[in-house]
């Protein structure tokens, strides 16, 4: 797998992502600086991590959507490249149009970090090959801003063609809004373009993929890119 | 030769925060009077903040060094040597004054000012913690400053991208016209490339580096030297704005040019900006050092000079670079979007010299300005000692199942993850133990390495007897450490105190540093950096005495630190420590009885080094499987909080029939912890403690869903922890 993790000022988890593919797919990511205008050569994952790209004091990814390196990463999705937005990632992917909806404020107005609960919806996607459909997981969210949006008509949208790929959910897959800690539409924690190669969600999976730390579920997603990546090669 | 408008009057010398022998002592140091610029300066460098005049004397009397000690006091924050050619960098700092007016700002720049001293050595931060201390409940600015200051120090630390993983909150009506914030920072670099603020060499440029300088906190270490009256809100604006991502870049780019070599000396521009760091890096490195403020990036138009030197904007950096290694600096500093200006330059005048728009606006000896700075031997009284009070002569209040279910709802003792839910305290992925034990543990690096962090004090028995709580608050944070397996290593202190010019409050003072110094020296945990607050009072009521002490202790594989929570069934719990139940200013006595009476516990400093090795080589030696450390609420909150870290509950024997049962179970004894072993190692355990003389009983067992003491009234872990976890929410929503 060869991936590049971009690396927008101010963003904060690149460090974390960086370990977490080296981990798991036994190669360094590239980091490739927003300034840049392309993608390595070969590059088959990019990743843009968590943090607070330019501060998120305008609209969060607002200003990361229109950095220089985001032409070459909407090309890399329009033929079809793995993407994946994570946090800041999810939000700046909305903002450069390769997700639809917007991340708003959390419905309680506060900063979250915990532990969460997520029903995957699907495993026939490259991004959950590693998961059991209706698994649950529990990887941890960090997040003022997290709380997912779209018109109706998106959201049926989404619904209708299985876009919707993680939710928060309780420990045992009920949709609650007990659990839904930031108040997202359906519970929507993470969402697929309509050619399913693109994927943005708001919890940390790669926070959670130690043994020795703690939980290991968000392991799944990198272990299933890393073999989706291998039986396409 | 100086521009000497205005004239110096005595109302400005006043309104500097000058006594007027500390004038005499100014316009003898220089033969002449101030300008207003120099006048500035002067009460930028002497006020009680930057000068420790009233503290100086007596914090030299703190043990600071040790093996592992690198760098003690005196240098940007503390630097400890923790192995594998590796140093951790730490330091606390307080940043009270200015979050009693604005929270969220004065908050997030005291998490800004303290990261920055920590990566101003050169090391990356890899946690932050805190020590907070609100006022009542019920008092009207209280949810404010609460729900602000966490936001603050979240609102920070969480867009630099540091995990905040520990710290402690509490309450009390003292506070109502003083917060106390205290934020800690903790960084890892490599031993060898430590960076200094002395400066070195003659002609070296003298680099600004960072976001602009505007109007903001103009004053604010003055701010910090005086009380509150009714009209503090006016001083909202000398409080400062802080700019988290600014700071992020600025971590970056400086890790950066010193991994590249560029840097000879570096010094933030922390509490009096620019004037205190350049006088620094002049007065270390026996130089003189020549400024021109026509050269420093500004945000605001016709800025003065003396705005300029007073100025306490954020997120600024003071360099001297290698004049071979400028240019590449300057590159990797525009890289990251920063200002870099060189404004000035050293020499051997040993004088500090400001020009502005063709004029000298100050010239001052540079050693002399901090060197000089007043130092006092305030007078002193020490608090009469408070009677012992017997355990037998306090009535009980309730049932011990009702004592508990009430005190583990207080504000002091009930769950704070409300708080720390805001905080992100996992980025980095080497969060081991997360906020809610008895110490954070991280991981260093790739491992196995950990550190354990911890912030501690026990205010009200720092009151009721200085010398004793100071000794305390260094017991207990060396006893949270040795809680999941560390070695204690050093502490920073940060002391919060009222008004030093008041003999009671330079009493309290002058008993809690004797005792910080008795316990350092006995538990070989020296001291390398801190901070003194002192003026915490309004209208010339005080603030508890609070000396808050952060610890780091390391421990050689992380994988074997111990945590809080009941494991499983049928282990059998140890108590560890002597149980007199001692009442005296202990929670129950207080938020039972609404006493707050009575002399503290006694901290015996031997028996808590001996326990404390005793339940560390039990936790190393993988025996104990769960382990706590008892200070507020006694034996059986802690059990409580075991319990309900694990989900298993336990039965205990009833209490012992010398002792009244309410003492027993919520008496504050210190060097006291709870331990876990499996029930087959138990009797081995008890015959190991007997051979090392430390006090050990059998007190019960784990299991079941419940609480369940001999002849008492069973109580059920789940409602317990809604009772736990339901206060704050509850609080801070306005339905308590």
């Amino acid at each position: 797998m060869k991936a590049a993790v971009v690396v927008f000022p101010g963003i904060n988890r690149e460090r974390d992502m960086a370990r977490t593919l080296k981990l798991v797919s036994g190669h360094e990511p590239a980091m490739v600086w927003h300034a840049e205008t392309a993608l390595p050569a070969g590059t088959d994952l990019v990743v843009i991590p968590g943090g607070f790209s330019y501060g998120d004091y305008l609209r969060c990814g607002a200003i990361a959507a229109r950095a220089p390196i985001m032409d070459a990463v909407r090309a890399h999705a329009a033929k079809g490249g793995l993407t994946l937005g994570v946090c800041n990632g999810f939000q700046i992917l909305c903002e450069a149009g390769l997700l639809p909806g917007v991340l708003m404020r959390n419905a309680q107005l506060r900063f979250i970090c915990r532990d969460v609960y997520l029903k995957v919806e699907r495993s026939d996607t490259p991004f959950t090959r590693g998961y059991n459909a209706g698994q649950v997981i529990r990887v941890p969210v960090a997040h003022g801003e997290g709380n997912y949006i779209a018109d109706g008509e998106t959201i049926a949208r989404l619904e209708g063609e299985g876009r919707v790929l993680f939710r928060y959910s309780s420990p045992d897959g009920m949709i609650d809004p007990n659990w839904n800690h930031n108040g997202a539409i359906n519970a929507i924690a993470g969402i697929l373009s309509d050619k399913s190669n693109v994927l943005g969600m708001m919890p940390h999976p790669e926070n959670h993929v130690e043994t020795v730390i703690g939980l290991t579920d968000g392991r799944g997603l990198f272990a299933g890119m890393v073999e989706h990546l291998a039986k396409a090669a | 030769m100086f521009n000497n408008t205005p004239a110096i009057t005595p109302e400005l010398v006043a309104e500097h925060g000058l006594k007027a022998d500390e004038y005499k002592r100014l316009t003898d140091l220089i033969g002449r009077d101030p300008t207003l610029t120099e006048l500035g300066i002067f009460s930028a460098m002497w006020n009680e903040h930057c000068s420790y005049k009233s503290s100086k004397v007596h914090l030299r009397t703190l043990p600071t060094k040790g093996p592992h000690v690198i760098q003690g006091p005196g240098e940007n924050a503390g630097v400890i040597d923790i192995g594998d050619g590796l140093a951790c960098v730490f330091k606390m700092e307080s940043h009270n004054h200015p979050s009693y007016i604005e929270p969220y700002q004065g908050a997030a720049t005291g998490v800004g000012g303290i990261l920055r001293d920590v990566f101003t050595m050169g090391a990356r931060p890899i946690a932050c913690l805190n020590a907070l201390s609100f006022g009542a409940p019920g008092h009207p600015k209280t949810r404010h400053l609460v729900g602000g200051v966490v936001a603050g120090i979240g609102g920070y630390g969480n867009s630099f991208g540091v995990p905040t993983v520990g710290g402690s909150v509490r309450f009390h009506a003292r506070y109502d016209g003083n917060i106390l914030v205290n934020a800690m920072a903790v960084g890892i670099a490599e031993k060898d490339k430590i960076f200094y603020a002395a400066a070195s060499g003659v002609g070296m440029p003298v680099v600004y580096l960072g976001s602009k300088t505007g109007r903001d906190g103009i004053h604010g270490a003055s701010m910090a030297s005086a009380e509150f009256d009714d009209d503090s809100d006016e001083k909202r604006p000398t409080v400062q704005v802080g700019d988290p991502f600014a700071e992020k870049l600025l971590l970056e780019a400086c890790l950066e040019i010193m991994h590249k070599g560029c840097v000879i000396a570096i010094q933030d521009m922390g509490a009096a900006g620019l004037t205190s760091s350049a006088t620094e890096m002049g007065a270390k490195g026996d130089l003189g050092v020549t400024l021109d403020l026509d050269k420093v990036p500004c945000r605001e138009e016709n800025m003065s000079a003396y705005e300029m030197m007073l100025s306490e904007s954020q997120e600024r950096m003071l360099m001297v670079l290698k004049p071979d290694k400028e240019q590449e600096a300057e590159a990797i500093f525009r890289k990251w979007g920063l200002d870099f200006a060189v404004i000035g330059e050293t020499n051997t005048s040993k004088r500090f010299v400001v020009r502005h728009k063709g004029e000298v606006m100050a010239d001052l000896p540079i050693k002399e300005l901090g060197d000089s700075a007043p130092e006092y031997k305030r007078p002193f009284v020490s608090p009469a000692k408070l009677p012992v009070i017997d355990a037998a002569d306090v009535k009980a209040q309730a049932g011990i199942a009702d004592a508990l279910e009430w005190l583990i709802a207080t504000p002091d003792l009930c769950s704070k993850r409300w708080v720390w839910e805001q905080y992100d305290h996992i980025i980095g992925g080497n969060t081991v133990q997360r906020p809610g034990g008895d110490a954070a543990v991280v991981r260093v690096e790739e491992g196995p390495k950990g550190l354990a962090l911890t912030t501690d004090v026990t205010p009200r028995y720092c009151e009721a007897d200085p010398f004793e709580g100071g000794k305390q608050a260094v017991a207990e944070c060396w006893r949270n450490l040795t809680a999941v397996g560390a070695t204690p290593l050093a502490i920073t202190d940060n002391l919060n105190f009222g008004n030093p010019e008041r003999p009671e409050i330079m009493g309290q003072f002058v008993g809690c540093v004797r005792g910080i110094g008795e316990a350092c020296k006995v538990l070989n945990f020296p001291v390398v950096s801190g901070n003194v607050s002192l003026y915490n009072e309004t209208n010339g009521r005080a603030i508890l005495p609070t000396p808050s002490i952060g610890g780091v202790g390391l421990i050689e594989d992380f994988k074997k630190s111990a945590t809080l929570a009941f494991k499983r069934e049928g282990e059998t719990i140890l108590l560890v420590g002597e149980t007199t139940g001692w009442l005296g200013q202990s929670m129950y006595l207080r938020e039972l009885c609404s006493r707050e009476e009575g002399a503290p516990p006694p901290v015996d400093l031997i028996e808590e080094r001996e326990n404390g090795d005793f339940v560390r080589a039990l936790i190393l030696d993988g025996t104990a499987t769960s382990a706590h450390d008892l200070s507020d609420g006694g034996l059986l909150v802690a059990l409580a909080e075991m319990a309900m870290a694990g989900g298993v509950g336990a039965r205990l024997d009833e209490a012992p029939d010398d002792t009244p049962s309410h003492a027993f179970w919520f008496g504050e004894d210190q060097a006291r912890y709870v331990i876990t072993v499996p029930a087959g190692k138990a009797k081995a355990v008890l015959d190991r403690a007997r051979e090392a003389s430390v006090l050990v009983s059998n007190i019960g067992t784990t299991g079941g869903d419940t609480l369940a003491i001999s002849g008492e009234r069973a109580i059920e872990i789940a409602a317990l922890r809604d009772k736990s976890e339901g206060w704050l929410p509850a609080y801070m929503a306005g339905e308590i």
